[in-house]
């Protein structure tokens, strides 16, 4: 076996004798598709609601029972005007809604509890779909959802998810990898023997390429089927830019890995300084357009925010490739800078 | 002249440390030559520069006859190092690593198996146990055996008696003078003054600076100095009041006894009567030869 197949081996043994991390690394992005598939969802269900009414008129019973009907609301019935301040303080109800009749006119009003922005906003919204829907004097609003019409927050956070599980895993456990080997002596006696530097390199990051890759076909399985995304050929273009983002990743580990020393750094630098500009910056969670302008231009610097928008257009809009270019030379572009930079920093260290 | 390391003139800093100055050695084909001093004294700097792992500030290395500066992918394939923390990979096995570090210079463990034999004997009972979970004998071994895989011609062993039990320590010196048969010159580092007897020639070395390089025995001879060897029932009080006595010129812990440098004025047994009469039992203070930890806290002193 030459020089680089033993490298490669004793990196596969490294990775496999060290039972916890690797199933770690293998249930990490199960947990967390799933977690954000299913647990953590932004829509809001079973809001809890009262209505109170001044003359019962079939208008009024036609909203409640629309209400009593629709799966987003638990309807609790009819309450006293006195009683609504104490329920939403005790938590018994999020909303309650006055119905009053004037004539043949009906006027409504909305008290909603708006601890929670997110659900007291959306539970308005659905309120005001119901009541518009029995208004006679207004005509409905049509609102149509392109690309997620069930709005399901899975689709959202799939392409998310993925841009940080990468940089996570691909850049803490090559680096730490790296670093281990500064700390135990033996890159010394890497570095003393004929081999080269550039194959050290590759003889490190091929096997960590191998596991991100079968990180994405778990992540990739799960999402189209678990999660049911759409499935379409645009599945292919999601492969090849996922790919250019792993050898990113990559990347980002071995440069980190010539600046620390100790694993315990490695792993602080990797962890903190990529995970949170990710969370914060990328749009995974907050979307980049409600950003001040200094935060916008901070963003263009962050990988994540290239990689989870590409993702975006081709595993929810199922865009072609030509919409997701400027996407993909921005992220090539940084790998081979930052491939570069790396490979020369480890060169130096001689 | 046949030298296989040469060092000129060789100076070295950390940012303000200086962890060489000014050092001057040369070790001949097939010598087994200890570089002995103390923690800190910048032994492993010296080695990482001859292992062509770190470039010098100032000055000349030559290792086996290749310039160390221009010529280091060369010498990296004559050279077997072996840094002081055993560098071995602990969730390989005995025989992973070995085969590891045959492959990566390209080596069979075969065709070089009689070279590694004495050394290696040990492990083969276990050829499946990790590196991680072996004695500090069996580690240091092991890393010697990887180290030899290559058939190096110059050995650069950097304090590897360090951490590992006394047997196991004169068993490894019993190991390098086999080794030295084959004709592989050894530079060995240690900070037990008691193995530099041991090597051929030895350069002792304190604060970056080179003190003196000579054979153990002519070293000791060059001591010349007239020291006595000193004991009683209260150590401490014999330490602090000896060092207050005229004539005095250093006392020092040396084992369970102590070690007095004096002036041809000393009289032992007056003194020892006139400790008697302070109150201390049991004095006795002899004439002794001295060895290399005597004359390397005379070296240190002299600085």
């Amino acid at each position: 076996m030459g020089i680089f197949g033993s490298l490669i081996k004793k990196e596969a043994i490294h990775i496999v004798r060290d039972k916890r991390t690797m199933f770690i690394t293998l249930l990490m992005p199960l947990f967390l598709l799933i977690l954000f598939g299913f647990a953590i969802s932004t829509e809001v269900k079973n809001i809890k609601i009262v209505t109170i009414v001044d003359k019962h008129t079939d208008m009024s019973r036609d909203i409640e029972q629309k209400l009593a009907v629709n799966e987003y609301f638990t309807y609790l019935g009819q309450a006293a005007p006195g009683d609504v301040e104490r329920l939403l303080r005790t938590g018994e109800i999020d909303a309650a809604l006055f119905i009053r009749t004037d004539g043949d006119k009906l006027d409504t009003q909305i008290i909603v509890d708006a601890s929670n922005t997110t659900s007291a906003k959306t539970s308005t919204g659905y309120i005001q779909g119901v009541l518009s829907g029995s208004s006679q004097s207004q005509p409905p609003i049509l609102t149509q959802t392109l690309y997620n019409p069930q709005m399901k927050s899975a689709y959202n956070f799939v392409p998310g998810i993925m841009g940080m599980i990468f940089i996570l895993i691909c850049a803490i456990m090559t680096s730490v990898s790296i670093v281990r080997e500064k700390e135990n002596g033996t890159m010394d006696l890497l570095l003393v023997s004929p081999t080269k530097p550039g194959t050290i390199i590759l003889g490190k990051l091929i096997p960590y390429f191998i596991l991100s890759c079968i990180i994405l076909a778990i992540m990739l399985l799960i999402a189209y089927t678990v999660l049911e995304l759409p499935l379409s050929a645009s599945v292919f273009n999601v492969i090849i830019l996922s790919l250019i983002y792993i050898t990113l990743s990559l990347s980002i580990g071995l440069l980190v890995s010539t600046i620390v020393n100790t694993q315990l750094n490695a792993l602080i630098v990797s962890a903190v300084m990529f995970m949170v500009p990710i969370i914060m910056f990328s749009g995974m969670i907050f979307p980049i357009d409600n950003m001040p302008r200094i935060l916008q231009c901070i963003t263009t610097i962050i990988p994540a925010r290239w990689y989870i928008s590409a993702m975006r257009k081709l595993m929810i809009q199922q865009l072609p490739f030509g919409y997701i270019i400027r996407e993909t030379v921005i992220l090539g572009s940084m790998t081979i800078v930052l491939l570069g930079l790396a490979i020369t920093k480890f060169k130096n260290s001689r | 002249m046949n030298s296989v390391v040469k060092i000129k003139n060789l100076s070295h800093k950390y940012g303000s440390t200086v962890a060489l100055d000014d050092i001057s050695l040369e070790v001949e084909r097939g010598e087994l030559f200890g570089i002995i001093g103390p923690d800190g004294a910048g032994k492993s700097t010296l080695y990482r520069i001859l292992a062509t792992l770190l470039n010098p500030d100032k000055g000349e290395v030559y290792v086996a006859g290749l310039n160390a500066l221009t010529d280091y992918k060369k010498i990296r394939t004559k050279i077997g190092y072996m840094p002081e923390r055993f560098s071995l990979y602990q969730d390989l096995t005995v025989n992973e690593n070995l085969n590891f570090y045959a492959s990566l210079f390209g080596v069979s463990i075969k065709e070089n198996y009689d070279l590694i034999a004495p050394v290696f004997g040990q492990l083969e009972r276990f050829p499946n146990r990790r590196a991680g979970a072996l004695s500090g004998g069996m580690k240091q071994k092991l890393a010697l055996s990887c180290a030899l895989i290559h058939r190096p011609e110059v050995l650069l062993l950097d304090e590897p008696t360090t951490g590992v039990d006394a047997v196991s320590r004169s068993e490894f010196w019993d190991m390098l003078s086999q080794l030295r048969k084959s004709g592989i010159t050894i530079l060995v580092s240690t900070s037990y003054m008691d193995e530099a007897t041991q090597c051929e020639r030895i350069a002792m070395i304190n604060k970056g600076k080179i003190l003196d390089t000579n054979t153990p025995v002519n070293l000791v001879d060059n001591l010349n100095e007239n020291l006595y060897c000193a004991a009683a029932n209260n150590m401490f009080g014999l330490l602090n009041r000896l060092r207050r006595t005229s004539g005095v010129r250093n006392c020092y812990t040396f084992g369970a006894t102590l070690h007095v440098v004096a002036d041809t004025s000393f009289d032992p047994d007056q003194v020892s009567a006139q400790l008697t009469a302070d109150g201390l039992k049991n004095v006795k203070i002899y004439r002794t030869k001295g060895d290399i930890e005597d004359l390397f806290i005379k070296l240190t002193r002299d600085e």
